[in-house]
């Protein structure tokens, strides 16, 4: 079976190269604000995918009849329409968790990434490619989120999966793995300095691995040009 | 041969930043051994803890980052950030207290914006006020003097405080602080401001046990003695005169019209100089040359705002003391004073560039 390299590069950009949380920085504002756990940062991580994925589809299948002059309010719609279908929907199946993630979940409309991949990708290219571009970005998005909750929930409170069960029911009650015993805990990892800190190690992080990718890489040879220089004036 | 011509000034420069640091660290002697005597021995083992910390924080980043180890490991800069954070920790906190702080301090405050000369905030002080929003708790269980505590503590019970939690006799840090007739002692800021909210007077809450004859049992004195060594680094010049007489001014000024207004409801002049971290902040923390103004008429400017700042926070803000907050703060406007108090170059006129 053949695949598409379209794909390959689709992947290759949203999971790592043009991640939008680590090389975009686009929506920041929920990045920064609900990864205090990784459960409420997966909530949000897998919101946003699936608003990522159904506004490309859309803004990609109607790509021929929108005027280019509206389009922006177009998309805005599109995306809103999608965020309020995850909204009832988590409204209605976890509950608990729509409280944890409270005014971020419909702040899902005003993030940048999502705008930005229907304007930059998906309002140029079919459904097929435009899907998967979402579920890329979504998912390159879903994994930041989760690192990042995952480090504050290790340095806050010690923990990791704590409160799964209001993501995937009863069951996940014992996913919660405690790390270490803390006394009291660490609030300013809990609270936003803490990921603006760890968000900048993040980041630092991967341009250092880039770094070394980037030396590790034979240097290609520069072809050496000899001209003769001439000179008109002298 | 050729000779190089410096351009004048051919005044001889021989202070290097280390012997500045050392200069500094000495000052903070007769302060420490203030503390010391009124207060035990938890600071000097939180300042070794820090010290400790510190070096090897600065030696680890120094090392990622491929700089020379050896001159800027003991330059004294990542010492003296570590000493002025152990004596501003309470007394009795935990260990790791001090460990977190001072690696936040030297890792995140200090090198990761590019080292000594580069950082945008004091470290101490950042470090200080991240350990304070983090752990209140630990943070604010200070310990009162040790003339009014109930029970006798030695280096050994400071030790297995701070290390376990409990003296050898398994007494915790809240038992410690309670007095023998049941309550609880805080610092004198504390009681001051506690008491207004319970609708006592200032005069009323000066009868307290903490307060003392003057402004606070000890804390006067700890006082007493960051002034001497801040007179001292006046007197070697290590130390600009403008920021503290500036701050000192403006705090004075600021609690003098509020006592003026209300006597009931204001601490006196005196007492804002001579409690908290007052005389340890003029002349130690707001001096540091690398996130102050830098030229008289800005030093001014950036004292008396940390005086207003100290002084709003006391009185309005909720915590009791207000230098390490009135200090960040300045740190962060010290670029815009300094852009607006752009002294005049010599042979230039003024206000040809703005």
């Amino acid at each position: 079976m053949k695949i598409n390299p379209e794909y390959k590069t689709l992947a290759w950009q949203g999971l790592w190269k043009n991640n939008p949380g680590l090389v975009q920085l686009l929506g920041l504002c929920p990045l920064l604000a609900v990864t205090s756990t990784v459960v409420n940062a997966l909530g949000l991580g897998i919101a946003t995918m699936f608003v990522l994925i159904c506004s490309n589809a859309t803004v990609s299948a109607i790509r021929q009849w929108v005027p280019k002059e509206i389009r922006i309010p177009i998309f805005v719609l599109i995306i809103a329409t999608f965020v309020t279908c995850v909204q009832l929907l988590m409204n209605a199946f976890t509950y608990d968790l729509y409280q944890s993630l409270g005014i971020f979940l419909p702040l899902i409309v005003t993030n940048c990434a999502i705008i930005g991949r229907a304007e930059a990708y998906a309002s140029k290219n079919p459904i097929k490619q435009s899907s998967f571009d979402g579920l890329m970005m979504g998912l390159g998005f879903l994994a930041v989120l989760v690192v990042l909750g995952a480090i504050r929930e290790v340095l806050g409170q010690g923990t990791l999966f704590d409160g799964a069960n209001l993501l995937l029911g009863q069951w996940a009650t014992g996913l919660r793995v405690e790390i270490y015993q803390l006394d009291s805990q660490f609030l300013l990892m809990i609270l936003p300095p803490g990921a603006f800190i760890a968000m900048g190690f993040l980041i630092a992080g991967k341009n250092i691995i880039d770094h070394k990718i980037a030396q590790a890489k034979p240097k290609k040879l520069e072809q050496a040009i000899e001209r003769v220089r001439v000179n008109f004036e002298n | 041969m050729a000779f190089w011509i410096a351009s004048s000034p051919h005044n001889h420069q021989q202070n290097e930043t280390s012997s500045l640091m050392r200069l500094v660290i000495y000052a903070t002697i007769p302060g420490i051994f203030a503390q010391w005597y009124f207060f035990g021995w938890g600071n000097l083992i939180h300042i070794s803890l820090a010290v400790a910390a510190a070096i090897i924080a600065e030696f680890t980043v120094l090392s990622l980052r491929n700089k020379k180890i050896t001159p800027q490991l003991f330059d004294g800069s990542a010492i003296l950030t570590a000493v002025l954070l152990g004596i501003s920790l309470p007394a009795l906190a935990p260990w790791w207290i001090s460990v977190i702080g001072s690696v936040f301090a030297i890792a995140l405050v200090k090198q990761l914006y590019g080292g000594l000369g580069h950082n945008p905030f004091n470290p101490a002080m950042a470090a200080y006020v991240m350990l304070l929003i983090s752990f209140p708790l630990q943070m604010t269980q200070w310990q009162p003097p040790l003339s009014l505590l109930a029970m006798d503590i030695q280096l050994t019970d400071t030790l297995a405080v701070i290390f376990s939690g409990y003296t050898p006799q398994g007494y915790s840090v809240e038992q410690i602080r309670t007095h023998i007739d049941g309550f609880t002692m805080a610092t004198p800021l504390d009681t001051v401001k506690t008491n207004m909210t319970l609708g006592l007077t200032v005069v009323e809450s000066m009868q307290a046990p903490t307060i003392g004859k003057h402004f606070g049992v000890g804390w006067e004195w700890i006082n007493a003695g960051f002034l001497l060594g801040g007179l001292f680094l006046l007197s070697k010049k290590a130390i600009p005169w403008s920021t503290p007489v500036s701050f000192l001014l403006s705090l004075f000024v600021c609690s003098f019209i509020a006592f003026m207004i209300s006597p009931d409801s204001n601490a006196s002049t005196m007492f804002h100089w001579f409690t908290g971290a007052t005389m340890l902040g003029a002349f130690f923390i707001l001096t540091d040359p690398v996130s102050g103004a830098t030229s008289v008429k800005g030093r001014l400017v950036f004292g008396a705002l940390a005086g207003l700042l100290v002084f709003l926070i006391r009185k309005f803000g909720g915590y009791p003391d207000a230098v390490a907050f009135a200090v960040l703060l300045c740190n962060m406007s010290a670029p815009l004073i300094d852009q607006y108090t752009r002294p005049r170059t010599y042979g230039h006129d003024l206000g040809v560039k703005k």
